[in-house]
């Protein structure tokens, strides 16, 4: 049992918890996930690590009430506690003195781009961070990012904040303006797909963090295998990260969608389940 | 003087086929105790018993038998218990056929005492009798050594339990958030009741072992931070490790799995009691599933319990070459498993949402015996054939998982990726670390995986004691 000592609403739909788990917490690096089980009946979820904290002994996961487990993580507070919380899984992102680091992310993948952003910082990079958000009302740790950043710049969908737009847009502006070393963009697949895309004709090597289905975590059971470069590799031992110009993009979504009749029918249930708590459904 | 031999072997009472191809339920129900006793004895008490030298953990067969045949179920209990500390399991899942049962006198004449069912009998009284049975015998004594046995599965239990009977202090680091390896994750409810893990998982704890679950070594804490860490010893068996794939095109479409994870997803996570249970499984009309060991029948069983109409065995060579045990593949033919036989696939075809619809397959012939003494199988031109299929399941063995080689240093590896360990001893090139199962040997049985956890216990406290 993993005890949730702190819990924030950053968006209605995106939760924060601070986990309870010194020995993670000890191990943790940047792009590294955990893998959660929200109670005896529950999936075993990825969740990527979106910062750590040794003297507290603790672990800061965020996440979108997307799915069964999801919805019921989001039911917990602070005092509760996570049935299983296993990691740090896969390979941390490698962290490096490039010269000027472009890190994009969008929803809440603003989360896991933070530690990475602060590594790159760290490491001697000038780091430019771009987030980007469907409306200003989903906006959530500007400060934070723009902290461990040396430039940033904010888009909305639909303007209602900063810049109107997607990521791609300023990515593509610093890429004709500017010498960028190494792209790191992290997001919903699709995202991470164009900003892919976007970056090829100018050949700067650019890091995705694929997010498959997982059952293990650990390399046993193949289900969040990836084409990357035409060979067959396992997001959770090989990855989670990627160069994403070799990344069999639609692959990908496809095997994404793999349960979306399962996925309708198990949280019609768990909704069935919790009439009228709107906190939780 | 020579007894009276009985050939006739007490057959053990099963689920009827059709039936219980529609449930999760166990399939072999179980010797009563009159049964037990009459086959018990049949056994000869041989003054040199050669069975017991088919067995890896040694268990003194014609004893407890004895034991058995008097009625005395708690001193049978003790004696099972006394080399091996899993014998619910093993009375299950044995391949007695090929150890002990080959050994016994009686298999000559066709009709070997049926030790398994035997076992299986005296471990199960034990379970319905607790207030019977004797308490562990563990002594984690405070001059004990502390070790740390990586894996919870039957190498890593039977290592443990028997460390802490020897008055050592065992800590398990389980990588899932059960103990039990690949018997709760693998090997499916009908052939071996989750109950039943359990309870034997409760007797290692009983002794006093300690088992820390969710805990990935080489992720959470590396092997050499175990050992510097007031470890004095660490027996590394960590299991199967990574499934293998066909490498033929289409093989990453949706409703493709490898065995590894339709049999997680369905007896790990309980897909089969879906969507009670939160986690998935998809199982179409019909279903393809590659390759021919025991891993193979058990995928395609559960495939049928799940609902499949058609399950097909698609295998290169022939039935004689078939790795599966015979009691196993016979299990999946009474339940209307269908074999291809020298059949192999060429490619999958996948429709416009990206989920396998077809496989394309070809013949093949048996040419001369290859390395592995079985006759190689070649492909048959001109044969290619296509067969509509909603799942295609891959039970092809796995290769050894990277994460402990990767993060331990020194450790010595053979060239399939297996960590170099020495057979007798478990020993590795690294002092202080040992190995066994899967990880030492590749895909292997409960027992032999048993086996090797015994060995590498006992060279452990030997060399404690210097």
């Amino acid at each position: 049992m993993y005890r949730i000592l702190a819990k924030e609403e950053l968006t209605p739909d995106i939760n924060l918890f601070q986990v309870k788990a010194p020995e993670i917490a000890r191990k943790a690096q940047a792009g590294q996930f955990v893998i959660v089980r929200a109670d005896e009946k529950g999936e075993r979820i990825p969740l990527t690590i979106a910062d750590w904290d040794n003297e507290k002994g603790s672990v800061t996961v965020v996440f979108m009430k997307v799915g069964t487990t999801t919805k019921k993580l989001a039911c917990l507070n602070a005092g509760d506690n996570i049935l299983d919380f296993v990691g740090p899984l896969g390979r941390p992102t490698e962290i490096e003195k490039l010269g000027t680091v472009v890190c994009v992310a969008g929803g809440f993948a603003i989360a896991t781009i933070v530690p990475i952003a602060r590594a790159m910082k760290q490491a001697g990079n000038r780091v430019i961070s771009i987030m980007g958000f469907r409306s200003k009302d989903l906006v959530f740790w500007e400060e934070k990012l723009a902290s461990v950043s040396d430039e940033l710049m904010v888009t909305t969908d639909d303007g209602s904040y900063k810049r109107k737009g997607v990521v791609t847009e300023p990515l593509k502006e610093l890429l004709q303006n500017t010498k960028v070393d190494r792209v790191i963009a992290i997001g919903p697949t699709v995202m991470m797909k164009f900003c892919s895309l976007t970056t090829k004709p100018f050949g700067v090597k650019t890091i995705v963090s694929l997010n498959p289905i997982m059952v293990d975590g650990t390399g046993m059971c193949g289900c969040c295998r990836v084409s990357v470069g035409n060979e067959t590799r396992f997001a959770c031992v090989d990855g989670p990260d990627f160069d994403g110009h070799q990344v069999d993009w639609d692959l990908l979504m496809s095997r994404q969608r793999a349960y979306l009749d399962e996925e309708r029918e198990s949280m019609k249930l768990w909704e069935s389940k919790t009439p009228g708590d709107k906190s939780c459904a | 003087m020579p007894k009276k031999v009985n050939l006739n072997r007490v057959p053990i009472p099963k689920q009827e086929a059709a039936e219980r191809a529609r449930n999760f339920n166990e399939v072999a129900l179980g010797y009563s105790e009159q049964q037990a006793i009459e086959e018990a004895n049949r056994c000869l008490q041989c003054p040199k018993p050669s069975c017991k030298e088919g067995c890896p953990v040694n268990v003194d067969i014609p004893e407890f038998i004895k034991a058995v045949r008097e009625g005395d179920m708690p001193e049978a209990v003790r004696i099972l218990k006394n080399k091996n500390s899993l014998p619910g399991i093993c009375g299950r899942v044995c391949p007695q056929e090929t150890q002990c049962e080959q050994r016994c006198v009686l298999a000559k004449k066709g009709a070997p005492v049926a030790i398994g069912r035997l076992e299986r009998y005296v471990a199960d009284w034990e379970r319905a009798h607790p207030e019977a049975a004797g308490k562990g015998t563990g002594n984690c004594t405070a001059n004990g050594k502390k070790v740390a046995v990586i894996g919870s599965g039957p190498a890593g239990l039977t290592c443990a339990a028997d460390l802490a009977r020897l008055g050592h202090v065992v800590i398990i680091f389980e990588a899932l958030h059960v103990a039990g390896g690949v018997l709760m994750y693998g090997i499916p409810e009908f052939r071996l009741p989750k109950q039943i893990v359990q309870g034997e998982v409760n007797y290692v704890k009983s002794l006093g072992v300690e088992i820390k679950l969710d805990h990935v070594i080489g992720k959470i804490a590396t092997v050499d931070e175990l050992l510097g860490n007031g470890y004095d010893a660490v027996f590394l068996a960590p299991g199967a490790g990574a499934p293998m794939f066909l490498n033929i095109p289409g093989e990453n479409l949706s409703d493709i799995y490898s065995a590894n994870e339709f049999l997680t997803r369905t007896n790990l996570m309980k897909a089969y009691l879906f969507p009670e249970y939160d986690t998935p499984i998809r199982v179409g009309r019909r279903v393809a599933v590659f390759g021919g060991g025991n891993v193979a029948m058990d995928a395609s069983r559960c495939a049928l319990r799940l609902g499949a109409e058609e399950v097909y065995i698609v295998y290169r060579r022939s039935k004689v070459e078939m790795p599966a045990r015979l009691e196993e593949r016979e299990n999946a033919e009474e339940e209307g498993v269908i074999f291809n036989l020298l059949t192999n696939p060429r490619r999958f075809i996948g429709n416009e949402q990206g989920r396998v619809k077809a496989v394309e397959l070809y013949q093949m012939e048996l040419g001369e015996p290859d390395e592995s003494g079985r006759r190689r199988p070649i492909p048959k031109p001109g044969t290619d054939f296509e067969m509509e299929i909603d799942t295609a399941i891959s039970a092809l063995g796995t290769r050894p998982n990277p994460i402990i080689p990767s993060t331990t240093e020194g450790l010595e590896l053979t060239r399939w990726g297996t960590i170099k360990t020495d057979e007798a001893t478990g020993r590795t090139s690294r002092e202080r670390i040992w190995c066994g199962g899967d990880m030492a040997t590749g895909a292997a049985t409960v027992i032999s995986a048993m086996g090797a956890g015994k060995r590498a216990a006992a060279d452990i406290d030997a060399y404690f004691r210097g």
